[in-house]
């Protein structure tokens, strides 16, 4: 199996909220891939950010450091991030880094509530 | 008659219930008084009883309904639902009248005021009875912990090693739930004492059990074997068969020489000690499983030099794990953090604690037990420390087992279940992953273990790739993959093009979204999370990574 690298489509239907639709791995290549889609986010100036793992199968350790890095730069945005999409293995290393305790993780079939949001 | 209350939702039928006893009236006798008759929830006797209006004539009821079938067959013709606040909390089962004629009009209104009445006077006994036997579970409950506490206190040293030159302080704060902490000072002969600090999974009296078998065993072995390691392998292979489901011990043992300051430790899982030098605080590394997990496991060892001035400080879960009112952790970088400072012996106790009750708050309920020892050299301590004084070193050494024939890293002699090699280069650690998880795709893990050791194998395989080799495609990186009845094996084995792995700054992502640390630095984090056990080994060039998993979550993490 071979590196799947990371294609992320901005989508902003909703009015305040920009949805990351990443698809691929998230891992080190994908640096360029998250960083250019955040700063095209941004422009629209959401209050959130969806990150929607729906499509992405593999996230190590230097993807970890890309997100973290997306949430700094929210916060310093004043921005709420969501993610959606995760499976349970990622949602457990979500948790185990702490992750979880800055963004919201939330099913990506269901809507995200504001107060969810927050 | 039978009156049927209802424990846990369900019904049955005690003639000699007391509350029956208080609303039995004269009537005809059932053919076998006494007999349980349980109608769950499930039942549907249970939902047509809770709605009806009164005495209902079961000889005229269409159900199908298991519970029907037991009491017509234990001989009941009416039975009288006991209904209160809309719940069904028991019923007045009759047998036939000794007439042989039906129940009449007044039989039945006469038995339904009657349910009407005791039907909330039972329950108010039920409630009495429930609380009666939640406050004797509560009793027993602090009873069982008063116990664990005087069994685990009763391990504890008395008095501290007294020794030239150095300070040696002990601090033990107990959770009012008792978490199994335990620390001990074991003369070892030739001016060397043995230092102890561990922790037993779970609580209470079967945790202070076990802690006091832990302490027996390590005071019978370490004045025997003396090395660190060995001990800890000693004390395993004593405490795996013996060891109840779920639990397990973590625990460091160290064998200080107070007139060189030699200090020489094995771990089992338990927190690595900090070492305060004058450059800083270092964090000791040696890995290995906790005691009681698994059999034939190798403890390796970490030596150094206790400068003068230097401190050492062991601790358990309590402090770093300790929750602040956002709750936050106390956590590895604060504690090092407050270390730092120039406080000695028992003073570096009181900041450590001070620092914790300024995190925690008032208010604050201890969660789990809190151990902290210290051993700290005087900074005058003699002219060989100006001379021969080294700083404190990581020696890894691979430990022979009691045969002296074994060690961690060289490979099994079995049949590997998949052994392969990639190249040196960035990415190829995703086939690795997969190459790895096909070949043991037939053991049939649960997915989650799976997942776990994939994200563990992909992860070990990237650090192999970027440090051993430097990323360069022509030095390769060696996978090897074992299995057992209990375990997997998953040896990386690299180049150390690099040298050792240097050990990694605790991740803490708090000062990573503040900037205060890189965002990187998560592999070592993930894969010590990911598996059961994860050992270094370096020889001749080489450096491999033995990751460790238990093939079910009994026989390790969950």
């Amino acid at each position: 199996m071979t590196a799947d690298r990371l294609a992320v489509e901005v989508v902003s239907a909703i009015p305040g909220e920009a949805r990351l639709a990443m698809r691929g791995d998230v891992d080190i290549a994908a640096d360029e891939a998250l960083a250019a889609a955040y700063a095209e986010a941004s422009g629209t100036g959401p209050d959130r950010i969806i990150l929607d793992f729906t499509r992405v199968g593999y996230i190590n350790s230097t993807g970890i450091a890309l997100i973290v890095r997306l949430l700094a730069e929210a916060r310093r945005d004043h921005r709420d991030v969501v993610a959606i999409g995760l499976s349970d293995h990622y949602r457990e290393i979500f948790r185990i880094t702490r992750l979880s305790d800055y963004l919201t993780i939330a099913d990506a079939t269901t809507p995200v509530p504001e107060e969810a949001a927050r | 008659m039978t009156a049927l209350t209802r424990p846990f939702r369900r019904l049955r039928g005690r003639s000699a219930e007391p509350v029956a006893e208080t609303t039995a009236t004269p009537a005809p006798a059932i053919e076998q008084p006494g007999v349980a008759v349980d109608i769950p929830e499930s039942d549907p006797l249970f939902a047509y009883l809770q709605s009806a209006p009164g005495p209902v004539d079961l000889a005229r009821l269409e159900l199908t309904s298991p519970a029907l079938d037991t009491l017509r067959g234990a001989g009941v013709a009416l039975v009288v639902p006991l209904v209160t606040q809309g719940e069904l909390i028991g019923t007045l089962n009759l047998g036939p009248r000794l007439s042989e004629q039906e129940y009449s009009t007044d039989d039945r209104r006469l038995l339904a005021t009657l349910a009407a009445q005791a039907a909330p006077a039972i329950r108010v006994a039920q409630l009495v009875r429930e609380q009666a036997a939640e406050a004797a579970e509560r009793e027993r409950y602090e009873q069982e912990l008063k116990v664990a506490q005087l069994i685990q206190q009763q391990f504890l040293p008395h008095e501290l090693p007294q020794l030239p030159e150095w300070q040696v302080a002990a601090y033990y704060g107990p959770a009012r739930v008792v978490g199994g902490d335990f620390y001990d000072f074991i003369d070892l002969g030739e001016g060397r004492i043995g230092v102890v600090v561990g922790d037993v999974t779970d609580k209470g009296v079967p945790a202070a059990l076990v802690m006091a078998r832990t302490h027996s065993i390590l005071r019978a072995e370490a004045p025997r074997l003396i090395d660190p390691g060995r001990v800890l392998a000693r004390a395993n292979e004593l405490l795996v068969p013996e060891m109840p489901p779920k639990m397990f011990v973590t625990c460091l043992y160290g064998v200080l020489e107070p007139e060189s300051g030699r200090f020489r430790f094995a771990n089992a899982g338990h927190n690595l000690p900090y070492v305060r030098t004058p450059d800083g605080v270092i964090e000791l590394r040696a890995t290995g499983l906790p005691l009681g997990l698994l059999p034939d496991i190798s403890y390796e060892e970490t030596t150094g030099t206790i400068g003068a001035g230097h401190t050492v400080l062991l601790y358990s879960d309590g402090l770093v794990e300790a929750h602040g009112p956002d709750r936050d952790m106390y956590g590895f970088p604060r504690l090092r953090e407050e270390m730092a400072p120039a406080h000695t012996g028992d003073r570096l106790l009181d900041h450590l604690l001070d620092d914790l009750h300024r995190f925690t708050g008032p208010g604050w309920e201890q969660e789990d037990d809190i151990t902290l020892v210290s051993l700290q050299r005087s900074p005058g301590a003699g002219a060989w420390s100006e001379e021969r004084e080294v700083p404190i070193t990581r020696d890894q050494v691979p430990l022979p087992d009691a045969a002296g024939t074994r060690d961690v890293a060289p490979e099994p002699t079995t049949e590997p279940l998949l052994a392969f090699s990639v190249e040196g280069a960035i990415g190829n650690e995703r086939a690795a992953m997969q190459r790895v998880a096909d070949a043991v795709a037939p053991l049939n893990l649960e997915p989650a273990r799976l997942e776990r050791l994939k994200t563990a194998v992909a992860e070990t395989v990237m650090n192999a790739i970027e440090y051993g080799s430097q990323g360069n495609p022509e030095v390769p990186v060696d996978v090897r993959v074992d299995a057992d009845d209990t375990v997997i094996r998953v040896r990386v084995t690299d180049r150390a093009l690099s040298g050792p792995v240097p050990d990694a700054e605790m991740p803490d992502l708090d000062a990573k979204l503040d900037g205060r640390q890189k965002p990187r630095g998560w592999g070592l984090f993930l894969i010590r999370h990911m598996v059961d056990g994860m050992d270094v080994h370096a020889s001749d060039g080489m450096q491999t990574v033995t990751l460790t998993l238990a093939r079910t979550p009994e026989g390790g993490a969950s």
